[in-house]
């Protein structure tokens, strides 16, 4: 019987149509929702069509125009600029305090559970949800936020969505209060997973704790850490729910990022060309940090076998 | 990883103390929004927040959460959003478990390059093409029905790798012992495939429901009117009608209402959700 299996499953693990057909669904749908807008944003971009203009209504090709103008705009530049204080600045300080909140709250004690509870439950909300409620949290004089702040010694202005230099960071710290505790159930599966003996035996020689958070918890995280830092770039770039109740990018487009900018373009100024002109940047910058991760991993990877 | 502080002695059980204490109020500070938004919602519309303790109303009342009910159709907003979150599950368990079965056991031309080829969407997110999209809804025909909002996501590549992983971990000799038995394709998946995987696809699933319950950007873009309109857009709008103003019971009421099923939902399968979370890695 034995003999036979190499036959079995040769012979079995083989179908001329079947394996198509069970793939067909999958293919066609990404087809339709994935290669092709991909494909028709990278040609839209080369033309120019303004829907709400009469005499622009048709695509005209204007080669590199949608392009050159954008990045010749300055609320454009200004745009770009957000996007990536947005994302830099989020997706780090949510990973920072997920690790933080993995770390607090991996013991066996009672009680424990209400404090994962209590970070993670943001992730459950709806980003738009949790902006209601921040929006009123934020509201000047008896908001919760200022009045939180001012026991601090905070002085400063009270309207952190309509004001200038507060909106971005007002939308930013929405982001991160939703997201840590997404970051901490990765980080605490991790944590979970590590051999107790390693510690053990870094305990008999003697070190400490910090030397061990350092020299053992962080190396032997790397692969969560890459993961996490994966998701958490990407998700920024598409996480704009919370603009549309906060603050509608402004004021005067302080707290527009590329996707908010690519929605505004597209459906409030009806300019087909640029819209997919955007598209297609924002699928090279989510490329750009995709790609960085992978390789990132590839080489640590290499070094730790070395 | 062992804790920083041992529970010995005078000094490290003061800091052991220190740590929960540090803990314990680092978790109050990010539950607060949801639990003033909580407080506010039962607050009678005659005790305004604007003045007043924030904290405590003379009374607690619930007409807040039938007002919101009264001043938009959140019933229909829920109905909404369920059948478009149980039509994505229901095609998404489908494709993705046979495109993730033809993967794993099949051997055929062109193979890796149609898994690339899926693998795709994971690189170039679905959120990203909303323009695009768009004109596809429109020329479909689709413009304004919940069949819109769904049909994108029909296809999954991140729930058809993990289904394909599932696969791949079932022993060959209990596929072998099937192939011998003379199952067909269906009887292999059905009763040898399946069994084993059944988690991950309750994972996929769990944090598939999440995902769209939550989603806001798509829908707004292919919605125009309440009847097909999610929840999620139908806050948003709830939120800028000029009589709601700033009425904070009625909005944190409306808010809450968004979120209540899901998060009474969570509250019981806690341990399930996160593990899901985990699993997937995917919201």
């Amino acid at each position: 019987m034995n003999e036979a299996l190499p036959a079995v499953r040769k012979r079995k693990r083989r179908n001329p149509i079947l394996p198509y057909l069970l793939i067909l669904p999958t293919f066609v749908f990404v087809a339709m929702f994935t290669a092709w807008p991909t494909l028709l944003a990278f040609y839209q971009s080369f033309f120019r069509q303004r829907l709400n203009i009469a005499k622009f209504r048709e695509p005209t090709f204007i080669g590199l125009g949608n392009y050159t103008a954008l990045f010749s705009d300055e609320r454009f530049l200004l745009v770009l600029k957000n996007t990536l204080i947005y994302v830099l600045v989020t997706a780090p300080i949510s990973i920072v305090l997920g690790f933080l909140f993995a770390l607090l709250i991996n013991r066996a004690i009672k009680g424990i559970g209400l404090a994962r509870l209590a970070f993670f439950q943001p992730t459950i909300l709806p980003m738009v949800s949790a902006a209601t409620i921040w929006m009123f949290f934020f509201t000047p004089d008896y908001g919760l936020w200022n009045t939180f702040l001012q026991h601090f010694g905070y002085s400063g202005p009270q309207n952190w969505t309509a004001n200038p230099n507060l909106a971005l960071i007002a939308i930013m710290i929405v982001a991160i209060w939703k997201n840590a505790g997404y970051y901490m159930i990765f980080y605490l599966a991790g944590l979970q997973s590590l051999p107790t003996d390693v510690y053990e035996a870094a305990t008999l020689d003697g070190a400490n704790w910090w030397q061990m958070l350092w020299q053992i918890t962080f190396p032997l995280l790397r692969r969560t850490t890459l993961f996490v830092s994966t998701i958490a770039f990407i998700g920024a770039f598409q996480m704009v729910d919370h603009i549309f109740v906060l603050t509608k990018g402004g004021p005067s487009r302080a707290s527009t990022v590329l996707l908010y900018y690519l929605w505004q373009m597209r459906f409030e100024n009806q300019d087909v060309g640029k819209a997919s002109a955007i598209t297609i940047i924002l699928i090279i910058f989510l490329l750009i940090f995709t790609v960085t991760n992978f390789v990132l991993s590839e080489r640590k990877e290499e070094e730790s076998h070395a | 990883m062992p804790d920083a502080v041992s529970p010995r002695g005078f000094w490290g059980k003061l800091g052991y103390w220190a740590v929960l204490l540090f803990t314990g109020l680092l978790a109050l500070l990010w539950a607060v929004p949801v639990l003033w938004a909580f407080v506010a919602s039962t607050r009678p519309p005659s005790e305004p927040l604007g003045r007043g303790d924030v904290w405590f109303g003379s009374t607690i009342t619930l007409v807040n959460y039938t007002t919101a009910m009264s001043l938009a159709p959140f019933k229909l907003y829920y109905i909404n959003t369920i059948i478009i979150v149980l039509m994505i599950l229901g095609v998404q368990m489908i494709t993705i478990t046979l495109a993730g079965f033809a993967f794993a056991h099949y051997k055929f031309m062109g193979k890796q390059l149609l898994l690339f080829f899926i693998l795709l969407q994971l690189m170039i997110p679905t959120t990203a093409l909303l323009a695009p999209n768009f004109s596809t809804i429109r020329a479909l025909g689709l413009f304004d029905t919940r069949l819109a909002i769904a049909i994108p996501y029909f296809g999954s590549a991140f729930g058809t790798f993990l289904m394909r992983q599932a696969f791949l971990e079932v022993p060959r000799d209990l596929v072998d012992a099937g192939i011998i038995d003379g199952c067909n394709w269906w009887q292999l998946l059905r009763h040898i495939y399946l069994p084993p995987s059944k988690s991950m696809l309750v994972a996929f699933g769990l944090s598939s429901v999440v995902w769209h319950w939550n989603e806001f950007l798509w829908p707004l873009v292919v919605t125009n009117s309440d009847k097909s309109r999610p929840l999620t857009a139908g806050l948003v709008r709830f939120t800028q009608l000029g009589e709601i103003g700033a009425q904070w019971s009625l909005l944190t009421a409306a808010t809450l209402l968004v979120v209540a099923p899901l998060f009474i939902i969570f509250l019981i399968f806690q341990r399930q959700f996160i593990q899901s979370f985990v699993h997937s890695g995917l919201k």
